[in-house]
């Protein structure tokens, strides 16, 4: 070995080695900033706004605004209904089909849903189950008598009880705990311990909810605990398809921000710091349901009783995945067919006129939108991914960095409000003058696509067989060689995999983009949310389609790159 | 036929198939209760999955035929939970989330009082030599421990028949006799038919009972033309049955 090859290879290894840490700061700082940047203002510090003294004013007039109550329950309900729907429907999956071949198929008929965003879907979906929507246009006039869109309280602004809301978010978290769970599966000797239950006599539900799920629930925590913090702090998927009289205490927090008069900020703020509160007492009270749940089934895991085959669950359960397969599957049709309607008068299944004029008039639009959302998830995925790596592999060449408790630090983007800390970046933004810049914009979104591409690679890469690498080394090659030549090569499936996943994540994100962005950066989901006050289905049908279409176009390359030959 | 006749378990005629080859010759076997039968082989000959089969959790890769009956009822077909069939197997299992009593308990059907089933559970630690280990994390118990609680939760289970998969490969030498021991006892004392599967010829000789060696089927059953001839429709074509285990006096 040359004495430069040392010198690189020890500048290699240093780098590797302050990784961990680096990315930690990347992703803690701007939260920790973010939330101190929150919390001043809530408490009348806010001096680009003139209010320079500390003060309880702030919380006076949140408190004393007349829909918070509303809006607190809303938001409560709304969050503990879809996260423990989603995780009932994905446990009643998992527990029906985790020994029959279904659990593959289901697997791969749920796979697009996970890289379509939440937007694109609650549009969809608004499009389908709304008055006027595809559903109510099939049943009418022949079974409804409905000529007209019918004036329905129970949709959208007039939906008190957010039902269209969970739903939609319903549609999105339901294959995201089911994957979570899969992965989750994969860990524990599941065929085994079935195997053992079994030949004592436990039916196979039976089985998965006495032995399997308390093994299983651990490994689901945390997303657990990601699901419940996004359903209760959504703001994209809120303004589409949720109640606006009240709506949600992330949506309301939301208009104070972007008051004309700046001092609303200040209340903003409060509500913000309020919505993290919510957050954290949502989690310990999940967790401590489900603590006492475990304690309290106790008696009935060992009780002896056995269960019976579960057919009529595994049919409800089957059910339950189908429906929710059938709203997303309509849902991205009535896109499409909205994005190429001229004319589609109610009630009529069909368009009556098809064109192309709605996406030719939009070209110039739209290719400016996909050119800076394509921009902002490269760079965004292509950091997560230097760094992901970069972390793994140290933790291949050391120990674990990333093991057990510091997975919690890897979540806690997930698990903030977006609106607790963004805000509060965004004070730091302005102050520094770095706000609207494409850096700004790129950290705010490699926040949110870091721990999903960091997850989605740890497991290939733990799982890598080393002899590859010591055959390489005792043949002479340099580690560095090893690692380009040899072990990124083999993981250019799971490399490419993970790529598509951080930017389907950062094509979705909304408030990241509204608050870096200074409002000067748009992309095409916030565009696409912006036009959902407007009510012209087949622009937004074009921009719906567009925002779906960007992340199944990845994970096709992603497809493409994993089954080529290296070389 | 007489009482202990209805209680043993029958393999007629057992043929697995993988991609059209025939894993071993066309099985018969009877195991009369309180028999302990040692199937051996080398590994891949199909030992385990001829336990799979008869537990009915053959991988769909395979194809299979023939009977198995246990007690005077036909098992093929039914879910392994209803077939009544303890198996012991290579790793121990028990299951983390319960302590070594509450994995006893598992084993217990419905049904009892709850004084009654802490009776039984308590009874079959004693048996186990496992007194005071109740609360304990089954983590915590020596290997030969876990094995004795493991088989303890087969048996409250009242299985009518014994399956062990290698159950003692794990364990050294000498705790391996002993544990072998105790486990034949057991399964003669309920006279429980048991099939032994394993490599090593000590616990063959251990188990004190007929041992027959599974083998490659024949070369003319290894997927060539003439394996039409071997079909076991045509009596007249079918190959020899193996060794059957000699029937008790």
């Amino acid at each position: 070995m040359s004495h430069e090859t040392r010198r690189r290879a020890g500048w290699g290894a240093t780098a590797l080695a302050r990784a961990p840490a680096l990315t930690l700061v990347i992703l803690l700082a701007p939260i920790a900033a973010g939330l101190a940047g929150t919390l001043l203002p809530a408490f009348g510090w806010l001096p680009v706004v003139g209010a320079a003294g500390f003060s309880l004013e702030p919380w006076r007039i949140l408190l004393a605004d007349p829909g918070l109550g509303q809006s607190l329950a809303l938001s409560l309900w709304t969050g503990f209904a879809t996260t423990s729907l989603s995780l009932l429907l994905a446990l009643a999956l998992l527990a029906t089909c985790h020994h029959t071949p279904w659990l593959r198929r289901i697997r791969q008929i749920l796979a697009p849903l996970l890289a379509v965003p939440h937007a694109a879907l609650a549009f969809g979906l608004a499009f389908l189950i709304a008055p006027s929507g595809w559903l109510a246009r099939w049943f009418s006039p022949w079974a409804t008598g409905w000529d007209r869109p019918p004036d329905l309280a129970g949709f959208g602004p007039q939906d008190p009880w957010g039902l269209s809301l969970i739903l939609a978010l319903l549609l999105k978290q339901t294959p995201y705990l089911l994957f979570m769970g899969l992965s989750g599966l994969s860990q524990l000797p599941v065929e085994s311990w079935s195997a053992t239950a079994r030949s004592l006599g436990y039916g196979p539900i039976t089985t998965f909810f006495k032995v399997i799920l308390p093994s299983l629930y651990p490994l689901l925590r945390l997303p657990v605990f990601a699901a419940l913090a996004f359903s209760l702090t959504v703001v994209d998927v809120a303004l589409i398809i949720g109640p606006s009289t009240p709506p949600t205490l992330a949506v309301r927090a939301l208009r104070w921000f972007n008051d004309p008069e700046l001092s609303w900020r200040l209340p903003a703020a409060a509500a913000a710091v309020l919505l993290t509160l919510l957050v954290l007492a949502s989690l310990a009270a999940w967790e401590g349901t489900v603590r006492l749940l475990g304690r309290l089934s106790r008696f009935w895991v060992i009780g002896g009783w056995r269960g019976g085959m579960g057919g009529i669950a595994r049919r409800l359960a089957l059910g339950g995945g189908g429906m929710v397969f059938a709203c997303a599957t309509l849902s991205m049709w009535g896109l499409l067919l909205w994005s190429v309607a001229r004319h589609w008068s109610f009630p009529l299944a069909w368009p009556e006129r098809w064109t192309l004029e709605n996406w030719t008039g939009q070209t110039d639009n739209l290719s400016a939108m996909i050119g800076a959302t394509s921009i902002i998830g490269v760079a965004a995925t292509a950091l997560a991914l230097g760094l992901s790596v970069a972390c793994l592999e140290h933790e291949a060449r050391q120990r674990p960095t990333f093991a057990g408790r510091s997975l919690w630090l890897l979540y806690l983007p997930l698990l903030a409000p977006q609106v607790g800390f963004l805000f509060g970046i965004q004070v730091l933004l302005v102050w520094t003058g770095l706000d609207g810049g494409w850096p700004a914009l790129v950290w705010a979104h490699l926040l949110f696509v870091l721990p999903y591409v960091f997850l989605s690679l740890a497991d290939p890469w733990r799982a890598f067989d080393a002899r590859y690498q010591q055959t390489a080394l005792a043949l002479g090659a340099s580690r560095a060689r090893v690692f380009w030549r040899v072990k990124l090569p083999m993981l250019r499936g799971p490399v490419a995999v993970a790529a598509a996943v951080g930017f389907s994540i950062s094509v979705a994100q909304y408030l990241p983009t509204l608050f870096a962005g200074a409002g000067r950066h748009a992309t095409i989901t916030t565009e696409a949310v912006t036009l959902a006050s407007g009510a012209n289905r087949r622009i937004i049908g074009v921009y719906a389609a567009v925002q779906a279409t960007l992340p199944l176009l990845g994970f096709a390359v992603a497809l493409w790159i994993a089954k080529r030959r290296p070389g | 036929m007489n009482v202990n006749d209805s209680r043993m378990l029958v393999l007629k005629d057992i043929r697995i198939r993988l991609q059209d080859r025939l894993l071993f010759a066309p099985l018969n076997l009877t195991v009369h209760p309180g028999e302990v039968v040692t199937v051996m082989g080398p590994s891949g000959c199909g030992k385990s999955t001829l336990l799979n089969y008869i537990c009915g959790i053959l991988p769909p890769a395979f194809e299979a035929r023939g009977s198995v009956r246990l007690g005077g009822r036909e098992l093929t077909g039914l879910p392994l939970e209803q077939r009544r069939i303890g198996i012991l197997f290579q790793d121990i299992l028990l299951f983390p989330h319960l302590s070594v009593a509450e994995n006893l308990a598992f084993g217990l059907r419905a049904g009892h009082s709850r004084q009654t089933r802490r009776f039984r559970v308590e009874t079959a630690l004693q048996d186990a030599g496992l007194e005071g280990l109740g609360g304990r994390d089954p983590a915590t118990l020596s290997a030969g421990q876990q094995a004795r609680a493991a088989l303890m939760r087969t048996l409250l289970a009242e299985p009518e028949a014994l399956l062990l998969d290698e159950p003692f490969s794990k364990l050294d030498t000498e705790l391996r006799a002993r544990i072998r021991t105790f486990v034949f006892e057991h399964a003669r004392q309920r006279r429980l038919p048991t099939l032994l599967v394993t490599h090593d010829p000590a616990d063959a000789t251990d188990a004190a009972g007929p041992a027959i060696v599974l083998d490659r089927a024949p070369a003319l059953s290894d997927g060539n033309p003439t394996a039409a001839a071997a079909d076991p429709e045509n009596p007249k074509t079918a190959p020899p049955p193996v060794p059957t285990a000699p029937r008790r006096p």
